[in-house]
């Protein structure tokens, strides 16, 4: 992919403790291009959180970027310090919390906030601000916008502010927006509100999304591509539609496999044995391997990255073999509506 | 069932979290520099009578030929008074020792009244809500909203004189102090989910109180207590400064800082400012350690 | 039909906040709030048989934890009464809930909340039933071993404490716990919420191993439509405090009727569906503290008609062991 407006390659982020230096990133690459979104999916402790907020410069001691690039349309952020690295965040890269109140404060105004933030990067009057600001709102669905400019946070429900914290995200039409596990704490209803607002900011404005999931329906149905993530490496990267329908890494293969919604109900559910190793106290080799139903002989050394076609990759020394039927079908298990 | 595999992780001990702790405070130097003097001070007091050339609570032993000597002269006991002596002949270095005595235990004493009593009232508001609770913190607030000198100096006033009643006093006037961290704290673990599985387990209500709620209150109430003790010494010296605490037979550091006043602008500076360096010393030290005990339990710190 | 162990009649609660003394005196100068009344469970009816899994399920707001904190005996109810086994769980003492049986046991949703972090684990197993004789102090470490052991832990783990295990070991703990007191009843409350998707499988297959070894009877909270339908016989459908549709799972995800249980099916994101177009239920969830007239769901119903603002459907059968709360089942919304 030539077009990718956001390139990052063998990102290193590691904190710094009692134990030793953490790998929390380990080696990440991937792209993004434009309009598209990319689904970084692992569980808690895989680090991809920590490239995300890597990815913005958003780390701090003891944690520290030990290598690696990042590359916004040709410029590497992790060379940017203080005021150059502020002026490119909010503009031309933006993030979006779990916690929409990590962007809302709570004792001002929405349009207050948005205003400030419109000019923060652009010299425009309040007045200009406040039209970009209402504007804003409304792409993200928010129904009578002008009015909620005058609403604090705290007015508003869990699912708005969070649609208010994407608005400010897109103040500035930035190139990419790094989204980290924005609609968990939603509501399924309001999540899937926001989901289809995404998808569509996408496809009209080219903004392209970093979407940071546990959750891999919410990247099956939302995410172009799909980056899985495992003890800070990234173990399968694809098309999002074809690592579901056929994973080749055993790591995402037992994530899938372990969805209830995939089985029928009562019965004994396939399981990922163990639990999450942690960061300090890693085996050698493959990470996944002591979990693996899979692992040989040869994963206690590092695993290559196996290339597949239509630029898959798994980090495996024995990857699945594709299955070559229709992609995954549910035809037995779909909830049906009567309607 | 049998595929979880536990985490292999050492067993904790509560050894390794002492030394956990330890490794944490010895982080800020200042800190160790005033655990180092709190402890030499205690060590002091505690050996008083074994390092001390005099006791001064023996008033046969006092000479008043050797009465405001200056400090480095020697006596007629034949010793050197290091920090002088007062106008009856007391060996200063002497009274300081037994003094700190004195007010370290009237401090501790009161100091842990005070925990055992403000925590007691504390949880009990935390845990019976409604009436209870809004009784007792209103006549808290009432009572820190008093200065706590005042309190102690009318309490100390109707009780009179004496170790007991001052220790009494002290209580009366810090107390609450305990009572409403106590009640913060466990107020706020009060509407943890532990609490309600413990609730709807059942288990029995002082099983809830004393070890569910108050373990979990105890960190801020260390600290609490630390700065409680320094302040109980501190106010014990200034009620025996205004001459309402321990006579001068039984001395405590307040006590000979009022003994020395008069004779402060004679000149004789030593009789007042040596003990007033001592009470300094014992009360700054005692505070920096709980603050960086405060630095090292509280759960937020950066680590 | 097996007789019913639990039985809850016609159960209401309402959270009244009272203003405090600052906004009463506000209030006396005609400025201040009124108190406010949440009404968490409006009128909710349930019976639950012995050995039968009842899925709870809804959005925030919807009542379904404040009606298993009442059936954990946690909170007593503002209006009805809640039986298991004939007698009451829970009941009202002054401004205190003090409950009444230990068999009832409540699972919670937050492994790192609910277990006390300063005591071994081994004693947060032990303590219920010591306290209450089901097995003497001398017994009680072999007991809390074997527990361990049954919900898939290491036995020697047990002098260790809960920031030493990961969320889904915690989570097996907690269950230790419930089932150290000889439940009848379960009430898990979200109980894989927050665990990780490969921990779920676990957690999941060793409730139903459980479930199956003690024939344990459960109410399994849970806004997660997929982990539901995987462990419960049959299924209630909150929305703002009343129960919109119950029915056999089996039934209830092959023809869903109540237009909001349909709308919800829809806007869940499904794996393997690939990239599709959701049709997200309109409009926002009301808040319970002022409810819509009428049916609660009319505002954001595509069928509502002006029956459904005036007056609030009851739930009714729609066929043998089904029933939804929906005018469109019993002669239209007009």
């Amino acid at each position: 992919m030539s077009d990718a407006v956001l390139r990052v390659k063998d990102l290193q982020t590691q904190f710094q403790s009692r134990a030793g230096a953490l790998k929390a990133v380990n080696g990440v690459s991937f792209e993004v291009g434009r309009g598209r979104i990319l689904g970084l999916v692992g569980e808690s402790g895989s680090g991809k959180s920590v490239t995300g907020y890597s990815i913005l410069g958003l780390i701090e001691p003891p944690g520290r970027i030990a290598g690696g690039e990042v590359l916004l349309n040709g410029k590497d952020l992790t060379r940017l310090k203080g005021e150059a690295i502020r002026q490119v965040r909010g503009a031309q890269i933006a993030m979006v919390f779990q916690d929409p109140m990590m962007t809302l404060n709570p004792v001002l105004k929405i349009g207050t906030q948005m205003i400030a933030a419109v000019r923060a990067h652009d010299r425009v009057s309040r007045k200009a601000a406040r039209a970009r600001a209402r504007d804003a709102l409304a792409k993200v669905g928010i129904p009578s916008p002008e009015e909620r400019l005058d609403a604090y946070p705290h007015q508003l429900s869990g699912g708005m502010r969070q649609r208010v914290a994407i608005a400010i995200a897109l103040l500035h039409s930035p190139a990419v927006i790094i989204a980290d596990e924005p609609t968990t704490a939603l509501d399924v209803s309001i999540q899937g509100q926001i989901l289809a607002e995404v998808r569509r900011l996408a496809d009209e404005t080219g903004t392209a999304f970093v979407w940071i999931t546990h959750d891999l329906a919410v990247v099956s149905s939302l995410a172009d591509d799909i980056c899985v993530m495992y003890a800070g490496k990234v173990v399968e990267s694809g098309p999002a539609a074809e690592v579901i329908a056929s994973p080749r890494h055993p790591y995402t293969a037992g994530l899938l496999a372990s969805v209830p919604a995939e089985h029928e109900p009562g019965t004994k559910l396939p399981q990922v044995p163990g639990s999450t190793p942690a960061l300090a106290n890693l085996p050698p080799g493959c990470a996944f391997a002591p979990r693996c139903a899979k692992a040989g002989p040869a994963c206690t050394t590092t695993p290559p990255v196996q290339t597949f076609e239509d630029g898959r990759t798994a980090l495996c020394h024995y990857p699945i073999e594709p299955v070559s039927c229709q992609p995954h079908s549910l035809t037995s298990n779909t909830y049906r509506s009567a309607s | 069932m049998s595929s979880s595999s536990a985490l292999p992780l050492p067993a904790e001990t509560s050894w390794s979290r002492v030394s956990n702790f330890w490794s944490d405070f010895r982080q800020s130097p200042v800190a160790v520099a005033a655990l180092i003097v709190v402890v030499v001070v205690v060590l002091m007091a505690v050996l008083a009578p074994f390092v001390t050339p005099q006791d001064p609570y023996n008033q046969e032993a006092l000479d008043l030929f050797d009465a405001r000597l200056e400090p480095g002269e020697v006596g007629s006991g034949g010793y050197v008074h290091w920090l002088g002596t007062d106008a009856a002949g007391r060996d200063i270095f002497s009274a300081i020792l037994y003094g700190l005595r004195t007010s370290l235990i009237v401090g501790v004493m009161a100091g842990t009244l005070a925990l055992v009593l403000g925590t007691t009232v504390g949880l009990v508001a935390a845990y019976y809500g409604g009436r209870i609770e809004a009784l007792i913190m209103r006549v808290i607030d009432l009572q820190l909203s008093l200065p706590a000198i005042l309190l102690a100096l009318v309490l100390v006033a109707m009780l009179g004189q004496g170790l007991m009643q001052l220790v009494a006093a002290l209580v009366a006037a810090q107390y609450a102090y305990f009572a409403r961290t106590t009640h913060g704290a466990a107020s706020a673990e009060r509407r943890k989910d532990y609490i309600e599985a413990a609730l709807s387990t059942p288990l029995p209500a002082r099983h809830v109180l004393f070890r569910h709620l108050l373990p979990n209150a105890l960190p801020p109430l260390i600290v609490v207590a630390t700065v409680q003790v320094a302040n109980s010494i501190a106010l014990e010296a200034t009620l025996s400064f205004l001459g309402l605490g321990l006579p001068i037979t039984q001395p405590s550091l307040g006590s000979l800082i009022s003994n020395g006043f008069q004779f402060l602008l004679s000149g004789r500076y030593w009789i007042s400012i040596y003990p007033g360096i001592a009470l300094m010393l014992t009360v700054v030290a005692i505070n920096l350690v709980g603050d960086q005990v405060r630095n090292v339990l509280n759960p937020r710190r950066s680590r | 039909m097996p007789a019913a162990l639990l039985d809850v009649e016609h159960v209401s609660k309402r959270f009244v906040k009272h203003p405090n003394l600052g906004e009463r005196i506000a209030g006396l100068l005609g400025a201040g709030p009124k108190a406010e009344t949440v009404r968490a469970v409006t009128n909710v009816s349930l019976t639950v048989a012995k050995g039968e899994v009842v899925g709870l399920v809804g959005e925030s707001g919807c009542g379904k934890s404040t009606l298993g904190r009442m059936i954990a005996g946690i909170y007593t109810p503002s209006d009805g009464k809640i039986l298991f086994d004939r007698a009451p769980v829970a009941k009202s003492q002054g401004r205190r809930t003090q409950k009444l049986t230990t068999r009832v046991q409540m699972i919670h949703q937050d492994p790192f909340a609910s277990l006390n972090p300063r005591i071994r684990i081994g004693d947060t197993v032990a303590e219920g039933p010591v306290a209450h004789g089901i097995v003497k102090p001398r017994e009680a470490d072999a007991y809390v071993a074997d527990l361990l052991g049954r919900v898939g832990l290491d036995p020697g783990y047990r002098r260790r404490f809960p920031h030493q295990f990961s969320g889904g070991q915690r989570q097996r703990i907690a269950i230790a716990r419930a089932l150290a007191m000889k439940p009848d009843l379960l009430v898990l409350d979200e109980p894989v919420a927050s665990l990780d998707v490969s921990i779920q499988a676990q957690v999941l297959n060793l409730f139903m191993d459980l479930r199956r070894d003690l024939d344990l009877t459960g109410i399994f909270i849970s806004h997660d439509l997929g982990v539901v339908r995987h462990v419960s016989d049959r299924v209630a459908i909150m929305y703002l405090g009343r129960i919109v549709e119950m029915a056999p799972t089996s039934e209830l995800y092959a023809s869903p009727n109540h237009p909001y249980t349909r709308a919800l099916f829809e806007s869940v994101p499904r794996i393997g569906v690939g990239r599709k177009d959701f049709r997200p239920i309109a409009g926002e969830i009301p808040s319970p503290l002022h409810p819509p007239s009428g049916c609660h769901f009319h505002p954001r119903c595509p069928f509502a008609g002006p029956r459904c603002k005036r007056e609030a459907p009851a739930l009714t059968a729609i066929a043998p062991g089904r029933s939804s709360a929906c005018h469109l089942n019993t002669g239209g919304t007009e």
